[in-house]
């Protein structure tokens, strides 16, 4: 399915990102790094306690230490706030209850640092502890005490979803199988600690966050709802964010907490979380229990597949329900299955709140899905990589859940693993130890339904041309260090046919740029990108017809490329990119400002069953990978030797930045499969620190080959989907088919980290000196 | 992040190739005395002490981390930031490469990453990938895989210091 190119100037070409020079030079200021003198330090106390009543807070002492400025509880904000409009069940401090560990309580805004400190260990908490959960089986036992009055059982929402007759797929098929798996909960860790900065202007009545998120309208939304504000007097600005990776997809309660001690105080506040405060706000990957069952042909053709997943989702709702839907939703569209059907429950427990993360719902799935695949593949004495072609879907099409499919480039991922690691003449070939495994995964490339359904764009785009010829693009979409910013100058330096370095991007200040949803569910180079090629495409029209006029020709006959327009087939100077914005700028009355906007149509926004929506997305990205590891049988570690990942990104816009986001997603995997985990102790973090929370190093991190198949996908911009969460999850299934081809060991809980290798392999001893003594016996 | 506590001293050291002197109280950090009383926010907090290398600086040309040193301990040393690094309005070399590379995404790492590769370049003018990747351990990164980083300080050897 590879198209051949057009030939395309700017996109299509690897391309530094062009605020990557602040990156290097230091000179990128981050949101702790932006100036606030005299601004007040704002630090916040955490609930000790898991679950408990809060029957008073005696602040008395705190207020009355001097240099402090204000000190807010509960009782300061009775809004709710959340992510969701059905689930906003969150407040910014707790009200009347503590639900977790690490629960925001009290706030307070002073000179400095120690002097919030000092203030903050004045204040008495007064509660009843009452009985908390910790595990989702636990929650959801009959006589527990709920968490939120209106969710019985615990839990926060069940899904059923029935797709086809599975129970004739299972009765058709040659082998059939089922299987237990579990994954640990794990964190996002971006590198940059939470931060927010909050301006309140008391005359004005007017209030300036700069905040480290992905979703600065979001924030918008929130704070105006938490601080009864209207939304003209916030203005959301979105200066360089350290990494996100879902953590900052929703609005945080210290952003919310910030934005009220500011008011409280009447002034500046600055709110810098550690690492610790950090990990708490958290929203992580949910700790997963998956069981699954597949159906298959002798062909390995499958034929049905039973699959049931619990979520533990911490104590809020959160992305919860989004998260228990996709799970079940991105069963869909990666294969060919007949009949899927799909029970999924969200539980609420006495831990920090989960939510998305790279890979949003479908990464554990995966992990279940893919290995219980490759067990089947080798029982029918299958190779792995022929079972995933047996069945491949046919784009375009439409899924059972309604999840239309209209490019897929699966296969040639296929083909360029095989091939690049040398799966045939190399699996089971590697010596003692050693081993080859492969999975295949998918993403969305963006939400096809918005969170907040207003009636707008998708995407709004607003390119600018003034006097001096720059090319002023405002966008509030959020580069977050993705590339996002990159993407859009490149498309609209194409359309228009400038050099890159003649768009400068302005994102992500309410102020100034246009609402955007945010950075999140790959969204932005496909909605955004398309947006701006709309306004592009806008804008180069008005200068075509200013050139016509200027050349004294119709406008079908101006020919224009690299900022030079002229008469077609006519070899006279023409006109320079300065002198056809001089007359587009006359012609217009002045400065001239085009919109451009992108809306995914109906037919896209997926099935008409309760939560069809999630998982609808106007294009899917599809990746294979393979993974080479050893495994060291006397310490129990895994080493992961290499990777060589393909993914199908419609069309690489910007070829270097693609390779970066695929490298980086499969690496992420890579954490999750070898050593993350989030550990708690009676609801108390264990993991809280970069030491304890061990993502991996460059010295245990391997060389990763990447490649990049082009679909050409019809609805994405220039054909490109998304490229920066579908090669994850295949990562986990690959690793432990590696480690199953290394060591012939089936490991079905994740991490694996040397104690669980180590048990794993100990289990396996005794079962075989069990066996050879009962033989021995008979 | 000031303290009320301690009183200042005055300590002279050398800050990316200039006098510099610092009026400090002796418990306060190399990192926040950057951050916050000199201006130098291209050394970033990325922990809560000693756990991820984004504060990395030099002192005396060895890789360091400013959350774990006292300002006071420079006194008479030779400090350099990311912000010493390349000529003022120019990218070094290795700056260059990061930046050209993709060896930055969200670029939080990565003056640190940029400092501890300038210290392993000074001391090992032809590193192979195995001493790269040993230099830059403490140096986390969640963006890249450390690929395009190990590509970018391969790409700067040889390139004048």
């Amino acid at each position: 399915m590879t198209h051949i190119r057009p030939a395309h100037d700017v996109v299509g070409r690897p391309t530094p990102l062009i605020d990557g020079i602040e990156k290097v030079t230091g000179q990128a200021h981050y949101t702790a790094d932006l100036p606030a003198a005299g601004a007040l330090v704002g630090r916040i106390l955490r609930s000790p306690f898991a679950h408990a009543r809060i029957r008073a807070i005696d602040t008395e002492a705190a207020r009355a230490l001097p240099g402090v400025h204000a000190v807010i509880t509960g009782e300061d904000c009775d809004q709710t706030y959340g992510v969701l409009p059905i689930a906003m069940n969150e407040y910014p401090l707790a009200r009347g209850r503590v639900r977790y560990c690490g629960e925001p309580v009290v706030a307070v805004a002073a000179v400095d640092e120690a002097t919030a400190a000092a203030a903050l260990r004045l204040i008495r908490l007064d509660v009843e502890e009452l009985p908390a959960y910790f595990t989702a089986a636990e929650a959801r036992t009959p006589d527990a005490v709920l968490l939120h009055d209106d969710k019985p059982g615990n839990v926060e929402r069940a899904v059923h979803h029935r797709f086809g007759d599975v129970e004739a797929g299972f009765a058709a098929a040659d082998l059939v199988r089922e299987q237990v798996f579990r994954c640990a909960e794990i964190a996002h860790a971006q590198m940059e600690l939470n931060a927010a900065l909050v301006s309140y202007d008391h005359d004005r009545d007017q209030l300036t966050i700069w905040s480290t998120t992905q979703v600065p309208y979001y924030v918008h939304l929130m704070l105006a709802r938490c601080l009864g504000m209207d939304m003209s007097r916030i203005r959301v600005i979105k200066p360089f964010v350290g990494g996100g990776f879902g953590a900052r997809v929703e609005v945080l309660n210290f952003e919310i907490i910030t934005a009220l001690l500011a008011r409280a105080a009447g002034g500046t506040v600055r709110m810098v979380l550690s690492r610790e405060g950090t990990f708490l706000t958290h929203r992580g990957r949910p700790e997963t229990e998956i069981r699954l069952k597949l159906g298959m042909m002798r062909s390995g053709r499958l034929t049905a597949c039973a699959c049931e997943v619990i979520q533990r989702g911490g104590a809020y709702a959160g992305y919860g329900i989004v998260t228990i839907l996709y799970a079940g939703a991105l069963l869909h569209g990666l294969y060919d299955i007949p009949a899927i059907t799909y029970d999924g429950w969200r539980v609420y427990a006495n831990l920090p709140p989960c939510g998305a993360m790279r890979g949003h719902g479908t990464v554990d799935v995966r992990f279940a899905f893919e290995s219980l695949l490759d067990s089947m593949a080798t029982e029918a004495g299958l190779d792995p990589i022929a079972v995933r072609r047996a069945n491949l879907l046919a784009a375009p099409t439409e899924t059972a859940n309604g999840l239309r499919v209209e490019s897929y480039g699966l296969g040639e991922c296929l083909d360029w693993v095989e091939q690049a690691s040398g799966w045939r003449e190399r699996r089971g070939r590697l010596g003692a130890a050693r081993g080859l495994g492969m999975a295949c995964s998918h993403y969305v490339s963006g939400a096809a339904k918005p969170i907040h359904w207003t009636g707008e764009p998708h995407a709004v785009v607003h390119l600018r041309l003034d006097f001096d010829g720059g090319l002023t693009l405002l966008t509030g979409a959020a580069d977050i260090g993705q590339g996002s910013s990159t993407v859009m100058a490149q498309a609209a330096a194409e359309v228009l046919g400038v050099h890159l370095d003649r768009v400068r991007v302005v994102a992500a200040d309410s102020m100034l740029t246009p609402k955007d949803n945010g950075s999140y569910s790959s969204r932005v180079t496909f909605m955004v990108g398309n947006a701006t090629i709309d306004a592009a495409r806008a804008l180069r029209e008005r200068l075509l017809a200013a050139a016509a006029e200027k050349l004294g020709v119709a406008v079908t006959e101006v020919e224009d490329s690299h900022e030079h327009f002229r008469r077609a087939g006519d070899n006279a100077a023409g006109l320079s990119f300065a002198e056809v914005t001089q007359a587009a700028l006359a012609r217009e009355g002045g400065a001239i400002t085009v919109k451009g906007t992108f809306s995914c149509p109906l037919e896209f926004q997926g099935g008409k069953h309760r939560g069809g929506a999630v998982g609808a997305a106007m294009g899917f990205s599809y990746a294979a990978q393979a993974v080479e590891v050893s495994v060291d049988e006397d310490t129990g570690m895994v080493a992961v030797e290499k990777i060589w990942v393909a993914q199908d990104c419609g069309f690489a816009i910007n070829p270097l930045a693609v390779e970066g986001q695929m490298q980086g997603a499969v690496w992420m995997g890579m954490g999750q499969a070898i050593g993350e985990e989030t550990r708690y102790e009676n609801g108390l973090a264990m993991h809280a620190s970069l030491l304890d929370y061990r993502m991996p190093t460059s010295v245990e991190s391997p060389p990763i080959d990447v490649h990049i198949v082009e679909s050409r996908d019809p609805n994405g911009p220039f054909g490109a989907k998304e490229a920066s969460e579908g090669a994850l999850a295949g990562f986990l299934p690959a690793l432990i088919n590696a480690i199953a081809d290394a060591v012939g060991l089936r490991l079905d809980t994740l991490p694996a980290t040397p104690d669980r290798v180590l048990e794993a392999l100990a289990k396996r001893q005794r079962a075989a000196r069990l066996a050879r003594a009962m033989q021995e016996r008979a | 992040m000031q303290d009320t506590q301690g009183t200042p001293e005055v300590r002279v050291f050398r800050l990316n190739g200039r006098p510099h002197a610092a009026l400090v109280a002796d418990h306060v950090l190399l990192l926040d005395y950057l951050r916050e009383q000199a201006g130098l926010t291209g050394t970033k907090r990325g922990c809560d002490g000693g756990e991820c290398g984004a504060c990395t600086v030099l002192i005396d040309g060895r890789p360091r981390l400013a959350c774990l040193t006292r300002a006071q301990e420079c006194a008479g040393h030779d400090v350099e930031t990311i912000e010493g690094i390349g000529a003022p309005g120019r990218m070094s070399a290795l700056q260059r490469a990061f930046h050209e590379r993709l060896g930055t995404q969200c670029g939080y790492c990565t003056p640190g990453m940029v400092m501890a590769a300038e210290a392993l370049l000074r001391r090992d003018p032809d590193p192979d990938e195995a001493a790269i990747r040993a230099a830059l351990g403490g140096n986390l990164c969640r963006c890249t895989g450390y690929v395009k980083i190990i590509e970018a300080v391969h790409d700067a050897v040889g390139t004048p210091r």
